[in-house]
């Protein structure tokens, strides 16, 4: 199985309040609230960690669940989320374009 | 050689919403007459508009009601079109044109959009709400069409000067956040108070059994906010400022959830 990189998409906006993360589209002001593996996605999203190492080092020490199912879970989120232009994925990683507008520790882009 | 054309002469009115003067230039003192009448307590006398905006008065056409406002952005140009209008504006020289029929609401709604992307820019925002000074703090009264905002504006009691019943206008200042009286008006029909007042807190409005205050969660007043303001440009960028700006909203400012019932007793709470 080929490995999957995510990024953050710099053409939306992020919020985290409250332990709830919040992302608006630019393109066309759509606001979405995370779930907490999509937040982990989220904060983790930096184009050069892949997607299966983001499972075994986050998600499944968070919820204690398999990692063959947690990882199939992650990529269908991780499709999902690219589906609404929040996440870029790619099969190689992805050179960060807008790194100073994103808070690594919270996940915060501008 | 004779003179083939003649200086038409332009006559202005200056239209200061928020503290920000527009001036508008028009040919047709008739449609002045009406723009004086239109946002009285709202005209300037200011000689340095922050905005210039010269009117062109076309014939009234017919519109069509399902078209809606587009507002874009290009070569440092805003363009804004609905049916009944057409405007330019361009920032750095501060002026811009506008295309209308003689009519007051094509106008109110250029005034609407150019705040609502000046105050993008400043961490500021119009809003859905009603907003009132009581004891020299300003509050606000957010919900969408039937929430309450006219009513709540309707029982305001004598020691109260309503600043609007329809769209609040929010300023970011150094020291927090000031609301703005507005002359937008909703089914009250009465224009809002020239005045500012720091705002004290934000109220999501919600009609029910008895009067009483909630606290609302964070996140849950971040998208009540963002589902309140007034927007329009299709513009990334101004997206981002406008999303940040509510976030930095709820972050300094209290906000609630005001149960109410239609009676003036609700007012009792607000202090």
């Amino acid at each position: 199985m080929s490995k999957l990189y995510l990024a953050r998409n710099p053409r939306v906006a992020a919020r985290s309040l409250d332990g709830e993360m919040m992302i608006m589209s630019g393109r066309d002001s759509t606001l979405f609230t995370l779930n907490k593996t999509a937040t982990i996605l989220w904060q983790a999203a930096d184009g050069a960690t892949p997607l299966d190492k983001i499972v075994e080092n986050r998600i499944c020490p968070e919820f204690e669940v398999d990692p063959a199912e947690a990882l199939q879970d992650a990529e269908a989120l991780a499709r999902d989320l690219a589906s609404h232009e929040i996440l870029q994925i790619s099969e190689a990683p992805i050179p960060q374009t807008k790194p100073a507008l994103a808070n690594p520790a919270t996940g915060e882009a501008r | 050689m004779p003179e083939l054309t003649a200086e038409v002469e332009r006559l202005s009115l200056v239209i200061e919403i928020g503290g920000m003067p527009v001036r508008i230039n028009a040919t047709d003192a008739g449609f002045l007459d009406l723009l004086q009448k239109r946002y009285s307590g709202f005209v300037g006398s200011s000689d340095c508009a922050e905005i210039e905006f010269n009117v062109e008065l076309d014939q009234p056409k017919p519109v069509d009601p399902n078209v809606g406002v587009s507002v874009t952005h290009e070569r440092g140009r805003w363009s804004l079109k609905r049916g009944d209008f057409r405007a330019e504006w361009e920032p750095a020289s501060r002026r811009g044109w506008i295309r209308q029929s003689a009519n007051p609401y094509s106008i109110d709604a250029v005034l609407r959009i150019v705040h609502t992307l000046v105050l993008a820019r400043q961490g500021g925002f119009l809003l859905h709400s009603a907003s009132a000074i009581r004891n020299g703090k300003a509050f606000l009264f957010a919900g969408v069409s039937g929430a309450g905002k006219t009513t709540i504006s309707r029982l305001a009691p004598p020691g109260a000067i309503l600043l609007t019943d329809e769209i609040s206008y929010v300023r970011k200042h150094h020291s927090g956040y000031v609301a703005f009286g507005t002359p937008f008006t909703g089914e009250l029909a009465k224009l809002g108070e020239n005045l500012s007042a720091p705002i004290g807190a934000l109220y999501l409005l919600d009609k029910g059994p008895e009067n009483r205050i909630d606290p609302v969660p964070p996140g849950e007043a971040a998208r009540s906010l963002l589902a309140n303001l007034l927007f329009f440009a299709e513009d990334e960028e101004l997206v981002q400022d406008a999303f940040h700006s509510a976030f930095e909203f709820v972050n300094r400012v209290p906000v609630s959830r005001l149960t109410f019932v239609p009676d003036s007793r609700v007012w009792e709470l607000i202090r």
